[in-house]
């Protein structure tokens, strides 16, 4: 989008201007959320408990079978979901972007209804679902085969089941990428393709398969790492099973006495892995980015599927059983169930879950109260710092913009849990002691929140002509009130759609909250978390379920605000 | 700590308790005078109107504990923090490290965790009436900075709609057999305290080549002692190699079908103690709390309702459950446990790689 003309400053000598110093108070404050926990994580790392350097952490990690087994659990997993992922949710975009098949938005919303749930809440839900014996899916098999007692047809018990669940709630990301670079590819190549007489799977073939690569590989790479560094589904599933992954290993380490040097070490391999796959992301972005550069040239046209369209649906449809339909109604069963294994009826429904999560538990409402408060404030103050560093970088407003953009992406490549791990180490020990407040916890989600958020909001900005805000400059305002009368405003519907992603995104977060909450500080999380190491299945049920609808009441009411509306939760 | 004085007879006082070392550590210093149940108190309580319960007992009879305070002394709210007890333990650490101080009472289902606590001078010491008044000395510590609020039994149990009672096991040598592999379920000693005393007991009386050989019965893995029951229960597996009683309880007498069995091996016993931190929040209402825990009403409901084993002597045992004396149980020894629990735990890792 062209004009990137550097604002002249105007010099008006009588009026100060606030804006210097707070973009620079932004890029400090940003060296600190990112650069202190990763500084004291590599020093503890080489650390041995007295102080002294050492190299024993990593000589432990590489030569400590109880350490390289869950390292190869974690590769197994990550590569296997983030093909999984490929394989299921590109086709998915590729029929919800271009073809005429039926209910496309609705697919889309039930998509994002995947995206939102949180992944251990899938992981609980899977296995009331199918847990090898009293899984309810395991049980309708046995009845309707007439399988003996310990016959099954899952089980979520093992490394296939977790990989399972973990692609449920990963493909989204993979789904998201593709459908909008497909929504952006102009459809002038494909009618060309047409026009010269190929067929419509040779122009599938040979014209949008490859301009959808791009999208696919970072989609893949996206699902791997997020397969890599979740901690939920795992801690959940990977324990009954029988084995570790590295961010399950990494929580173990913290159970008395706590061994933070060696934690730090093993959450080095971690980022290492996670920088050097995103380099190899934006390296193949970067060679192949550059053939939509055409920008929107009228709608593409979307292929006819004939018959083939409901046969089309239904897939879909089967395939969104798996992290919407069957889990969510698990849920539902749990919660009205006297025992969460067995179907609910008339006659045995019973609201005592709901009583007991209500009216007996009595850490609900300070979690609630707590996640509320996060939440809005991580939304609040990660849309801000977005807009303004965004702004920053897209405007090329200061020197040094670019190490801007770097660090406000750089928390990318920190997995929740190293981040944890990390902020623990900082933030227990002065001069910042902020463990035991909510304040930890918001520096947690607001540096987790703010690649994503700093990306979507960049990405607006590029699209709005620096014009207006020329003229408003000229006009003598700074760059800060500039910013907050005409650029912001412009730029609404991206900015709530940051705000509500942000939200919904920390309503979900466990694996940094795992590290860092104290009883005075806990959230639904971590408290679902706890009830499921009881086996409190019921409370769970409950409790995940008024999540989801407050995670939807949020979604849709901001979308229902006059003026707001539009907004759809996007992973750019 | 004085070596462990098992006195058959003292149990059967004690309305069926076992010694444990760690109550029978010789007078070094007079605990303070008992305190009872005031309307000074009462009121210095309801002034700071809140106290904080961590705790390793089951969420509900947790809650129900503390419902019952609440309904007793309106305006004093009790919060519960419910979690495993080495997690509690982990938990209560970590914050004392960074200077938290958010805990008023504790209880544990590792008594070891108590002479954690004192060597770090971290209990304050309070006697409640019914304390020195009913309890068995071998159940309150001599400085009276803590007494054993409940006694739970990690037991065998099976599910009778998988299991007929003919076919069920009968002793933990039973499990080691082919047809139980694969369909048993076991808690771990790195989240309950329960199964870290437990383990400390068996790997001493049965040796730790039983873990190996139970090791190798590929069992679902659990955290808390609470949750084997439950997944019987469920029906997801058909026998547990260990478990609370207590929850086991409740689920047979709401009508689950599970049934319990005590191994003739001995069944692993295990104490939970009750403290007060030195530096909780709300001291006065934590006094309170302590108080109405140990009197004959809160431990009949715990007894009553949370199938938990009391030392109160004034307690009846709900018909129906086996008498505790009549039980075999294997002695616990805290400061065994607090001496080798880094080594339990690391060599039940390597056995069953989690």
């Amino acid at each position: 989008m062209a004009l990137v003309v550097p604002a002249p400053a105007p010099r008006l000598p009588f009026r100060f201007d606030l804006s210097w110093p707070i973009l620079i108070g932004f890029a400090a404050a940003l060296c600190m959320l990112i650069l202190l926990p990763l500084s004291w994580l590599v020093y503890y790392s080489f650390h041995d408990r007295a102080g002294g350097f050492t190299l024993a952490n990593f000589a432990q990690l590489v030569t400590d079978p109880t350490f390289l087994d869950p390292l190869i659990t974690t590769v197994i997993l990550a590569t296997s979901s983030a093909i999984i992922c490929c394989v299921v949710a590109a086709p998915m975009g590729w029929l919800v972007a271009r073809t005429d098949m039926p209910l496309r938005r609705t697919v889309r919303a039930l998509v994002t209804a995947s995206f939102v749930t949180p992944p251990f809440l899938g992981a609980i839900a899977w296995e009331l679902l199918a847990a090898p014996n009293s899984g309810l899916l395991n049980q309708a098999f046995r009845a309707i085969t007439g399988a003996e007692q310990d016959e099954y047809l899952f089980d979520i018990y093992s490394l296939p089941g977790l990989i399972f669940v973990i692609a449920c709630y990963t493909f989204p990301y993979v789904f998201v990428l593709v459908a909008n670079a497909l929504d952006r590819i102009p459809g002038d190549l494909e009618d060309a393709s047409s026009i010269l007489g190929a067929s419509v799977w040779t122009t599938a073939r040979r014209v949008t398969v490859p301009l959808a690569m791009p999208a696919v590989l970072a989609g893949a790479l996206i699902a791997f790492l997020q397969a890599m560094t979740l901690f939920g589904s795992p801690a959940i599933l990977a324990l009954p099973a029988g084995f570790h992954t590295m961010t399950t290993k990494i929580w173990s380490l913290f159970q008395y006495p706590p061994n933070p040097e060696l934690a730090a070490a093993a959450s080095l391999p971690l980022l290492v892995l996670t920088i050097l796959l995103l380099r190899a992301e934006s390296f193949v972005l970067g060679r192949r980015g550059y053939s939509v550069v055409g920008g929107r040239q009228g709608n593409p046209r979307l292929v006819s599927l004939g018959r083939w369209k409901w046969a089309a649906l239904a897939v879909v449809f089967i395939v969104l059983l798996n992290p919407v339909f069957l889990p969510y109604g698990a849920l539902l069963n749990a919660a009205f169930s006297p025992v969460a294994s067995q179907f609910v009826s008339l006659g045995t429904l019973t609201l005592h879950n709901v009583e007991f999560v209500f009216f007996e538990l009595s850490a609900t409402k300070l979690a609630f109260e707590n996640t509320l408060i996060l939440c809005t404030a991580a939304a609040t103050i990660g849309t801000v710092m977005a807009v303004v560093i965004a702004y920053m970088t897209a405007r090329k407003a200061i020197a040094w913009h670019k190490a801007l953009g770097f660090l406000a992406t750089a928390p990318v490549a920190v997995p929740g849990i190293v981040l944890g791990v990390g902020l623990f180490l900082s933030y227990t020990r002065p001069p910042f002691v902020l463990y035991g407040t909510l304040w930890i916890l918001l520096i947690a989600f607001v540096t987790i929140a703010l690649p994503s958020a700093y990306q979507q909001l960049y990405s607006a900005f590029r699209v709005v002509n620096p014009d207006l805000e020329e003229a408003s400059r000229i006009l003598g305002a700074t760059r800060l009130g500039t910013l907050a009368r005409i650029t912001a405003p412009l730029l609404r519907t991206s900015v709530i759609a940051t705000w509500c992603f942000i939200f919904v995104g920390v309503i979900r977060e466990l694996s940094a909250a795992i590290m860092l909450f104290t009883s005075e500080t806990k959230v639904i999380s971590v408290l679902i978390f706890d009830l499921n190491e009881s086996g409190d299945l019921g409370a769970i049920a409950v409790l995940g379920l008024i999540m989801l609808i407050v995670t939807f009441a949020v979604v849709v009411l901001i979308n229902r605000i006059p003026g707001f509306g539009g907004v759809r939760l996007r992973n750019t | 700590m004085a070596a462990g004085t098992f006195s058959r007879r003292d149990m059967l006082k004690a309305s069926g308790a076992a010694a444990m070392t760690v109550f029978a550590s010789p007078l070094r210093a007079a605990a303070p005078e008992p305190t009872a149940i005031t309307p000074a108190l009462i009121d210095a309580a309801t002034k700071e109107g809140k106290v904080i319960f961590y705790t390793s007992i089951d969420l509900p009879i947790s809650e129900k504990i503390a419902k019952a305070f609440e309904a007793k002394y309106p305006g004093i709210a009790v919060r519960v923090e419910r979690t495993g007890a080495e997690r509690v333990f982990q938990r209560i650490g970590q914050e004392y490290a960074s200077n938290i101080h958010a805990v008023d009472v504790v209880n544990s289902s590792d008594a070891s965790h108590f002479i954690v606590w004192r060597r770090d001078g971290l209990l304050a010491p309070f006697v409640p009436e019914d304390v020195a008044k009913h309890y068995p000395a071998d159940q309150k510590d001599a400085d009276g900075l803590f007494a054993g609020f409940r006694a739970g039994l990690s037991v065998i149990g099976y599910n009778t709609n998988l299991v007929k009672a003919a076919d069920a096991p009968t002793s933990f040598a039973d499990l080691l057999e082919p047809k139980w592999a694969g369909k048993m379920v076991k808690a771990h000693p790195g989240y309950s305290g329960t199964i870290m005393t437990a383990t400390y007991e068996m790997s001493r009386d049965l040796g730790w080549g039983y873990f190996e050989k139970l090791a190798k019965q590929r069992v679902m893995q659990v955290q808390s002692s609470a949750d084997p029951p439950k997944k019987l229960a469920l029906g997801e597996r058909a026998v547990m190699a260990d478990g609370n009683e207590y929850s086991m309880f409740q689920i047979k007498e709401s009508g689950g079908p599970v049934e319990i069995v005590y191994p003739p091996e001995g069944t692993p016993l295990i104490v939970g103690p009750n403290g007060i931190f030195k530096a909780a929040p709300n001291p006065n209402a934590a006094r309170l709390f302590q108080c109405f825990c140990f009197t004959a009403e809160c431990q009949q409901l715990v007894s009553d309702f949370g199938g938990l084993r009391s030392f109160h002597p004034d307690v009846k045992e709900k018909p129906g459950r086996k008498p505790f004396r009549d039980i075999k149980v294997m002695t616990e020894d805290a400061a065994a446990v607090e001496k080798n629990a880094e080594a339990i735990r690391a060599h039940y890792t390597k056995l069953f790689r989690v």
